[in-house]
């Protein structure tokens, strides 16, 4: 479990994190969602110690990075997939990461066959393709069989079957009851990989929860309801509280109801339906409109 | 000990450390053939020539081995591994000036060698203690130099300004000084580099007083400037450290 409590970074006047607290829970993928620059990645650099708090705390299984012992067997991390020396081999890369942590070099391997790497682990770094130094990247957090997992940004630049890999994997290791946690700024994507989300804006905390809960609560669920007898429905759903209003060829947009409590309230009605489905707008929409006002560097869209 | 294996591993799993040791040793040697060949009178002293070049190029060795961390970031991986950060930059230290020693010991003897070798006529045995002080006290003043080197790796993180500052320094800036009137050349006898020197002179024929070529008076013994050197070397490795763990990672 990652605890985040009271987080804050400030570079001379700007504030990069600001009073941020959450929590990450094993057993599932979070996503750690926000725009450029919203302060993920220094977030980040502050629970695992290369960055120091300008206040406040993060604990990793109820203790601070720094006083973990052989850190690599509790937590797994990639940050950027670039740390690597570009004339050092991937094995020995790996392999120096393993003996500061105690581990036996059959880990070497075993994570370099996990993340198929086993072929070119005695080529240099520096040659490797983006999708392979983030493999390579993968390889290094998986190396202490951490408990706690986490990935900055890591299907960033890479090709669709790359994200696909990197998707399914870190849901597995969830599954094995690991905490990950996982950054990026595309709530599409995030909503593909995480079930729970912690979603920051200019540092500050947005929302804490399940992804689908995030994206209902911030894409409105309105129903777009066809009906012969819409003179009949309309009215009936403006009593039940439901918000009406005129949609597209002569359909109506109800929000604040589910299909569920419209089809049920036209059928003891009698009413005919010849449409009822549930809109949603784009999660991008969404994101835009929460943390619009935490976006660090606005460009106006062309009109 | 653990720690040390890994700056082993890290530091002879890429290309530049050989290639400093080479240079360093075939400068040093190829400087002291050089000599030998064309000199008419070769002592001990001379045929150490080269390993004054040589300690640049361990310098150099010294620095990249901290701001090639710093240029890809693997001084993070390192700090993520080790959060310890002093204890992983001390193993590092440790690494580097123990090669830097036998490299100094290899270039020493070398040269030495290569010098009996041409001139096989010359008086070239190591007999005296200042003898033995001027060869096999090269690789200490390279173990020394290369503490320097890493402190101020660690200070200015990148390769350019950190190489800068070091051959600038040991190469120009401490004898630049001499040329202030009157007192310049009662700071160099306060030099780090100057004590290094001073350490590898040969007893000079003066006697006591310690004079060397250039006017440099130096306060200290032989082993005095040693001490001296290492203490400022050891000095500037704590502030290093000091601010490392300080700074962002």
């Amino acid at each position: 479990m990652i605890e985040a409590i009271g987080l804050t970074k400030r570079y001379g006047r700007t504030v990069a994190v600001d009073d941020l607290s959450f929590t990450v829970q094993p057993g599932r993928v979070t996503g750690f969602l926000g725009p450029n620059g919203a302060g993920k990645s220094t977030t980040m650099r502050m629970i695992l110690g290369l960055d120091r708090p300008t206040a406040g705390r993060v604990l990793i299984d109820g203790k601070p990075y720094t006083e973990l012992h052989r850190p690599l067997r509790t937590v797994g991390a990639l940050l950027d997939a670039k740390w690597v020396h570009p004339n050092r081999s991937a094995r020995a890369h790996l392999k120096w990461l393993a003996v500061s942590n105690g581990l036996p070099a059959k880990r070497v391997d075993a994570v370099l066959e996990a993340v198929g790497l086993t072929q070119v682990a005695s080529k240099k770094a520096g040659g490797f393709s983006l999708g392979m130094s983030q493999r390579l990247g993968i390889a290094a957090a998986l190396l202490g069989d951490p408990r706690v997992l986490l990935f900055d940004e890591p299907v960033n630049g890479l090709d669709p079957e790359g994200i696909l890999w990197i998707r399914t994997f870190m849901q597995n290791l969830a599954a094995e009851g690991r905490t990950v946690l996982v950054s990026s700024h595309l709530l599409s994507e995030m909503a593909l990989t995480a079930s729970e989300l912690v979603v920051i804006g200019k540092g500050k905390l947005i929302s804490q929860g399940s992804t689908s809960e995030f994206i209902d609560r911030s894409t409105g669920n309105s129903v777009l309801v066809r009906s012969p007898q819409l003179f009949k429905l309309g009215p009936l759903l403006v009593d039940k509280g439901f918000t009406v209003r005129d949609g597209a060829d002569g359909a109506l947009s109800v929000s604040g109801a589910t299909s569920d409590q419209i089809g049920d309230i036209a059928a003891a009605n009698g009413v005919v339906l010849h449409e009822l489905s549930p809109q949603r707008g784009s999660l991008e929409e969404a994101f835009m409109q929460l943390t619009g006002d935490a976006v660090e560097y606005h460009a106006e869209i062309g009109k | 000990m653990t720690l040390l294996a890994v700056e082993r591993i890290k530091l002879f799993s890429t290309r530049s450390p050989y290639w400093c040791t080479a240079l360093a040793i075939a400068m040093s040697v190829g400087f002291a053939a050089l000599l030998a060949a064309n000199a008419d009178h070769v002592g001990v002293g001379l045929t150490q020539a080269g390993t004054r070049l040589a300690l640049v190029v361990v310098l150099v060795l010294g620095a990249l081995a901290v701001t090639t961390e710093y240029r890809f970031s693997t001084i993070r991986a390192t700090f993520l591994a080790v959060p310890g950060r002093t204890s992983a930059l001390v193993a590092k230290t440790v690494v580097v000036a123990l090669v830097a020693g036998v490299i100094g010991e290899i270039a020493a003897f070398g040269s030495w060698a290569i010098a009996k070798v041409i001139k096989p006529s010359a008086d070239l045995a190591i007999n005296t203690s200042a003898e033995w002080r001027t060869v096999a006290g090269v690789g200490l003043t390279f173990a020394i130099g290369a503490i320097l080197a890493i402190a101020v790796g660690i200070l200015v993180r990148q390769t350019a300004g950190a190489v800068a500052i070091l051959l600038v320094w040991s190469m120009l800036a401490e004898n630049l000084v001499g040329l202030i009137p009157k007192v310049g050349v009662k700071i160099q006898a306060w030099l780090p580099f100057m004590n290094s020197d001073n350490f590898l002179a040969g007893d000079s024929p003066a006697g006591a007083d310690g004079e060397a070529a250039g006017g440099v008076v130096f306060k200290l013994s032989h082993w005095g400037s040693l001490g001296y050197f290492a203490g400022i070397a050891v000095a500037l490795l704590v502030v290093a450290l000091v601010v490392a763990k300080r700074r962002d990672a």
